[in-house]
């Protein structure tokens, strides 16, 4: 019988497609159902932020950094006002610290809600989005509660925070955060060891330690990998020094390591959340400059701040001219970074294994896009 | 007269039907909505009871899109040969000692290979649609029917080795007088029997032709309209004939204690067989492709093939 | 730690170069920062960086392109994974030709982070593997990010 002959087939997944999370296009080259060649193709949620930040008053582009990784907000305003403070070399309030830290690693929790629903409606089932939903729901209640938005805060400000903790709030996310240990471990048993699941995720897209270093991945990407690498540990911001809480890692480095993670990642945060609330000093919120807005002029210079956000490390490079305005902000998103391995892992693989790649990489549009 | 008797048949059967498949669409998504902490449907009617006429009046009333590029008598022909013969093995069926279709001889027979036309109605939308993920969808679907047909009937030939007789109610009487249900003695059979029901009529954990994540709408992607609600009617006609199957088969047809007449407690046993689909549909995630077909061919055959055998020894030792 | 650390780099980048081969190099916020010029910046400086014993510059964690108005620049920014340390390197470039070595052979992150700075600054990197537009669309005229870029509302039909 002779060779059969087939031909690749050139399939646009998106930018219109369930599985892509927003307006992403994959370019593929398939045979059957074998991706060949892959290339993302990305900018159709481009709003030019850089530059936008370029026309307004410093305290004026927090707003614009809610609207990078919207599922993960607070992580976004806290780094480019730390860097900003840096430059300034300013305190920040001890109260202030505090609320931060707590409002971050609630947003945290609520990001990996968002992923563990929809990765798994990715990979086919359909319930536990709504669950996740459920719990995300009374994360963005608390944060509503004192920042007045459900996802776009424009809550830390250069120099502290916008609000104080209303009355009663800090036991509201006492409350919230044992209803979430257990909700989050019912989820982990529901769905953890599950057969099909399993089938479905374990030695799928295996990244290994040396690939993470090189391409840059960082979050629970690279601790799936056996990379500990969390700037929380490695260069502690804010007062994350202060916490005892450990880094979960897995030396897989396949799609459930990468779920794995995020799991145990969750119960991290909610020991930090439970540690700053019975720590929380009274006080200040904003030191007294950061009130005024306009007068905020960092003198000459250039720094670099980093953070962990829930997808990776999340940076900031701001330069300043010593003048009202930024000379340059340039954002190192971490969503834009982790995309990039999509190129080098998804050769090889399945449509199917595609879908559940891409899902464990947690890529959020409206960061890689800026 | 005959004809005019078959004609009502016919026709009462189908109205049925339609009733059914719409109270079966409103069933799935409470079942699937009470499981997910939400109240499904509750906006037409008392308790949604409207919800699906409300849905097939509007994809009745929609534009009927045909692709420019699309080949178009084999797109128009594709959901009517999804429909006729899941609604052709109807006639087999029996719901009660009175009341019934076709006292076919070879019912079981008859019921299998017209099922199996259903496939082709995949295959032709899939293609005649030009477009790459239907295609990816109907190659999926066409694959996975043609493996999951033969656990399918394998698991059924232990049955029929005991009853000696593919006579639908030939079968139902056998449990009668045996006084115990075929769920017992092939329990084997049924398990085999259910998974592989899963995978014919492409519901999760098996429904890859249609997995919206990966391949959009699968091999429907291009239909809308009529034609789309078509290919919904096709998919629970033929889930209510699986599972009525599985009820004459497996669990005594309209046999029960008698303070109910037969054909409820047929409808009760259909209603049971597809309340686990609905449960299974609401929890699992979806199964790859290769492993699908792994199990197909690697677990679900030989385990059939060994039901048949232990049966047939059975049936020779106790003679 | 920081100042021993600078005072190691311009030790080994001399020694690769010759005197004189940094244009400067301080303390940044308490992080080591050397700034080049654009025709020292090679392959070679590169792996020296990830590869040198007490370097070991493996994670390349974020590109920076400026435009200063009378030069460019680009912002390299290291981390050592296994040292634990990290650097600022900035490549001066000029602003009629601004040509930086690409470091993407070296360190795969710097792929998509070169590609938006060419994308958004035009600082061409010899050496990328595939230098296209990644954020704006392939006939897009012009580099938003360089400050005498003049936002044309008329063309861009939202005047």
């Amino acid at each position: 019988m002779s060779e059969l002959k087939t031909e690749t087939m050139t399939l646009n997944m998106g930018p219109q497609h369930p599985s892509t999370h927003g307006v992403f296009r994959l370019q593929l080259k398939v045979d059957g159902e074998t991706i060949k060649e892959a290339i993302p193709v990305m900018g159709y949620l481009h709003r030019g932020s850089e530059k936008l930040a370029e026309r307004f008053l410093y305290s004026q582009f927090i707003p614009y950094t809610d609207r990078l990784d919207y599922l993960n907000a607070m992580t976004n305003n806290y780094v480019y006002c730390s860097a900003i403070e840096e430059l300034l070399e300013w305190e920040v309030p001890e109260r202030a610290e505090y609320l931060r830290v707590i409002t971050m690693e609630l947003n945290r929790i609520a990001s990996h809600l968002v992923w563990w629903g929809t990765y798994l409606l990715d990979i086919g089932a359909m319930s536990p989005f709504l669950y996740a939903f459920r719990d995300r729901e009374t994360i963005l209640d608390r944060l509503n509660e004192i920042s007045g938005a459900r996802m776009t805060f424009n809550y830390h400000r250069i120099g502290g925070v916008k609000w104080d903790a209303p009355e009663g709030w800090i036991e509201k996310v006492q409350e919230t955060v044992k209803e979430l240990h257990t909700n989050i471990q019912e989820f982990d048993v529901l769905v953890t060891g599950n057969e099909i699941f399993q089938a479905r995720t374990i030695g799928v897209g295996i990244l290994s330690k040396e690939k993470v270093i090189n391409w840059g991945l960082s979050g629970p990407i690279a601790r799936g990998s056996g990379v500990a690498i969390d700037v929380r540990k490695t260069e502690p911001y804010s007062i994350y020094d202060r916490f005892d809480f450990d880094i979960p890692t897995r030396e897989e480095g396949d799609v459930f390591a990468r779920y794995k993670v995020r799991i145990a990642e969750m119960f991290e945060s909610l020991k930090i959340i439970e540690q700053a609330c019975e720590q929380i000093p009274e006080g200040d919120i904003i030191t007294k400059k950061g009130k005024r807005l306009m007068m905020i002029k960092p003198p000459a210079g250039e720094v670099y701040r980093r953070a962990e956000a829930s997808k990776g490390e999340i940076g900031v490079y701001a330069i300043s001219n010593g003048k009202n305005k930024p000379y340059r902000i340039k954002l190192r998103r971490p969503s834009f970074v982790n995309v990039s391995i999509l190129q080098d892992l998804l050769v090889g693989e399945s449509i199917q294994n595609l879908v559940a790649i891409f899902g464990s990489l947690d890529v959020v549009l409206g960061e890689v896009d800026a | 007269m005959d004809y005019l008797m078959m004609f009502i048949y016919a026709v009462t059967v189908m109205g049925v039907l339609l009733g059914g498949v719409t109270f079966a669409i409103l069933a799935e998504r409470k079942v699937i909505g009470a499981i997910q902490l939400r109240n499904g449907p509750n906006r037409h009617g008392p308790w949604g009871l409207f919800q699906t006429i409300a849905d097939v009046l509007k994809l009745l009333l929609k534009e009927d899109v045909i692709p420019a590029k699309a080949d178009k008598p084999i797109f128009v022909l594709a959901p009517v040969l999804a429909f006729a013969p899941a609604f052709s093995v109807m006639a087999v069926l029996v719901y009660s000692s009175s009341i019934g279709g076709a006292d076919l001889n070879i019912g079981v027979l008859y019921f299998l290979g017209v099922s199996s036309i259903t496939m082709l109605g995949v295959l032709m939308g899939g293609w005649s649609s030009n477009n790459k993920y239907s295609l990816l969808g109907s190659i999926r679907g066409v694959a996975q029917m043609v493996s999951y047909e033969l656990p399918l009937v394998l698991s059924i030939i232990g049955i029929i080795i005991m009853v000696g007789s593919l006579n639908l109610t030939d079968i139902v009487n056998y449990q009668a007088s045996m006084g115990v249900w075929f769920i017992v003695p092939q329990f084997l059979g049924f398990v085999v029997y259910m998974i592989s029901s899963i995978a014919e009529l492409n519901r999760s954990p098996f429904d890859l032709p249609e997995a919206e994540s990966e391949l959009v709408g699968g091999f429907f992607t291009e239909y809308s309209g009529f034609r789309f609600a078509m290919f919904m009617l096709a998919e629970y006609t033929y889930a209510i004939a699986i599972a009525g199957l599985a009820t004459i088969l497996f669990l005594g047809g309209w046999l029960g204690p008698a303070f109910l007449p037969g054909i409820v407690w047929f409808m009760l046993k259909v209603v049971g067989v597809m309340f686990i689909w609905f449960w299974l549909t609401a929890t699992l995630p979806r199964a790859r492709v290769d492993q699908l077909m792994n199990f197909g061919w690697k677990v679900l055959i030989p385990i059939a093939l060994l039901n048949i055998v232990i049966t047939a020894i059975i049936k020779v030792w106790m003679g | 730690m920081s100042q021993e650390l600078l005072d190691l780099i311009v030790e080994k980048f001399n020694t690769l170069h010759g005197e004189e081969s940094i244009v400067e190099s301080k303390l940044n916020f308490g992080k080591p920062m050397v700034i080049l010029g654009t025709e020292k910046w090679d392959l070679a400086t590169a792996k020296l960086l990830h590869d040198d014993e007490q370097l070991q510059f493996d994670f390349l964690t974020c590109v920076t392109g400026v435009d200063y108005e009378e030069h460019m620049e680009v912002i390299y920014n290291f981390y050592s994974t296994t040292l634990d340390q990290y650097l600022y390197v900035k490549v001066n470039t000029s602003r009629e030709e601004p040509t930086v070595m690409s470091a993407e052979p070296i360190w795969k992150s710097a792929d998509y982070m070169e590609r938006e700075t060419f994308d958004l600054l035009g600082i061409d990197f010899p050496g990328h593997w595939r230098l296209k537009r990644i954020l704006l669309e392939d006939d897009w005229e012009g580099y938003p990010l360089r400050k005498d870029y003049i936002t044309d509302k008329k063309a861009l039909g939202l005047d």
